[in-house]
């Protein structure tokens, strides 16, 4: 009997944990190891602190998901030793293996910040990527009279990176809804050059951050939070006074990578880009936000990931060469407040722009242009997700390789 | 775009980066960092080199991880280059705009 060990029973682990129990040969056993019960709807964050989506919708047992014949255990990874090819457990026992697939994403890392997770933690600043933040936040912005809102990012990379963007949008119509946004003073502050960087994006979306009145605060690379002054400070001595503070804390890979003595600077580990192969040991492979690979961190980005590491796993096991054939295609739905979103489709080498997805010409879905469709899409993947994209099943129409027909290129 | 940078046709963005790194070198930056308004020193130099390096790698930039390296720690990295510290040393190099997806 041979043995395949997935780390991480999040988006990637669960739906590769049901792409190889259907292609792995007879003699190899698979065993999927995560330390928590729930498995969430990570998308679905985004919606909870305005009220859109309740917690429970989002929340779903990790077993629900996990092929039978698939052992899976509930415990705490200590550590890899890559050199004698055993996964360390919490407790104390090991887990040899003849193939690892690294799953075990990233979270956020408050702490990273000085001043960050101090007494204003969950008072007055907030983080909406974990379920606990998320739902605090619904109950300060139900309270919420007005003043200075601050939405952040620390800095990149970031799961989700428009995830803070789109909370913008969604609070200022959030504020309107309830009749104060003109109570309400928006910023939106970032480390990166601007809300949009990619030219296309720019040139097509710029109009929507003055039409919702965000004001804009660029090459903003914090160094510590006051609490008591309510101000964020950076390196280049710029300030920002908040009275609510939403931010994306910096996002770290799992402390178990940092263990194993193979991460980088964040715990991501070091991966090809393309074969999804890790630069650790051959045996080793990895997907999702815990890898190095220069992609978003997505679920749509460990989706199209899934079938190039089934491909390359089965490749590796009989001894043929891998396939270079993972293109850093991610697709995200980015909302804009008042029932409408844009799309976006792009890839290592290709930026978003405008076209029509996923039948050329047709649509019905337009890229980087808003639409109610596309709200929709949006809304209805949370169906998809629990029921084809976890479980490993095909998403109709959607290859995972990025297809250039139906886009606007130049 | 072509500009014409230490004598050289070089091809640049709308920004001023260079969209093709293999035509970087080392006057080239020289005369980037003038436009920028940085002398630059054996220290400037061995963080363009560490970017470069990483760039060829595939390695995403960050501030923190510039600041990890062991080249220079964050506040000599604004000191080195003043303002927006990785988007200036990226022109320098020759290597793009730090960037999000969208």
């Amino acid at each position: 009997m041979k043995n395949l060990i997935i780390l991480g029973a999040g988006t990637a682990g669960t739906m590769m944990s049901n792409h190889l129990h259907k292609r792995l040969p007879a003699d190899w056993k698979i065993t999927i190891v995560d330390q928590r019960t729930e498995h969430y709807y990570q998308p679905g964050f985004l919606f909870v602190p305005f009220g859109i989506y309740e917690p429970e919708e989002i929340v779903k047992p990790i077993s629900k998901f996990i092929p039978k014949e698939v052992d899976w255990l509930q415990i705490e990874v200590d550590r890899i030793d890559k050199d004698t090819d055993t996964v360390y457990l919490k407790n104390g026992d090991s887990l040899p293996y003849d193939v690892l697939v690294i799953a075990t994403g990233n979270d956020i890392a408050p702490e990273e910040i000085e001043g960050m997770s101090g007494e204003g933690w969950h008072k007055d600043i907030f983080d909406f990527y974990t379920l606990e933040g998320a739902t605090k936040l619904h109950q300060k912005l139900k309270d919420f009279e007005g003043g200075k809102v601050v939405v952040h990012i620390c800095e990149m990379p970031i799961k989700c990176p428009v995830a803070p963007l789109e909370f913008a949008f969604l609070a200022d119509a959030y504020f309107e809804n309830r009749g104060i946004r003109d109570k309400v003073d928006l910023s939106f502050v970032t480390p990166m050059s601007g809300a949009f960087t990619k030219p296309k994006a720019t040139e097509k979306l710029d109009y929507l951050l003055k039409e919702k009145n965000i004001n804009v605060v660029p090459d903003f690379n914090i160094e510590r939070v006051d609490n008591n002054e309510k101000k964020i400070y950076d390196y280049a001595g710029q300030e920002v006074a908040y009275d609510l503070l939403i931010t994306t804390p910096t996002n770290m890979g799992s402390k178990a990578i940092e263990r194993s003595g193979f991460g980088d600077e964040l715990n991501y580990v070091p991966t090809n880009k393309a074969t999804l192969q890790t630069k650790v040991k051959d045996n080793i492979f990895a997907i999702g936000d815990a890898t190095n690979v220069p992609a978003s961190k997505a679920g749509s980005v460990a989706h199209f990931e899934g079938e190039v590491l089934l491909e390359n796993v089965l490749n590796y096991i009989e001894g043929k060469p891998l396939k270079e054939g993972f293109d850093g295609h991610a697709n995200c739905f980015v909302e804009t407040g008042h029932g409408k979103a844009l799309l976006i489709d792009f890839n290592y080498t290709h930026e978003p722009v405008t076209g029509t997805f996923p039948f050329p010409g047709v649509g019905p879905l337009r890229l980087l242009k808003e639409s109610r469709m596309n709200h929709m899409g949006k809304m209805a993947f949370k169906w998809i997700y629990w029921n084809m994209l976890i479980t490993g099943k095909h998403i109709p129409f959607i290859p995972n390789k990025m297809q250039l027909a139906g886009k606007n290129f130049d | 775009m072509e500009k014409i940078i230490a004598n050289q046709s070089i091809n640049v963005n709308d920004e001023g980066y260079l969209t093709n790194h293999s035509q970087w070198n080392r006057e080239i930056g020289h005369a980037i960092a003038q436009e920028e308004g940085i002398e630059m020193t054996d220290h400037h130099w061995k963080v363009v080199d560490y970017l470069q390096e990483q760039h060829k790698n595939d390695v995403p930039l960050t501030i923190r991880r510039v600041g990890k390296s062991g080249v220079v720690d964050i506040k000599g990295f604004y000191e080195l280059f003043p303002k927006g510290p990785l988007k200036t040393s990226s022109k320098i190099a020759g290597i793009p705009k730090p960037a999000s997806c969208i």
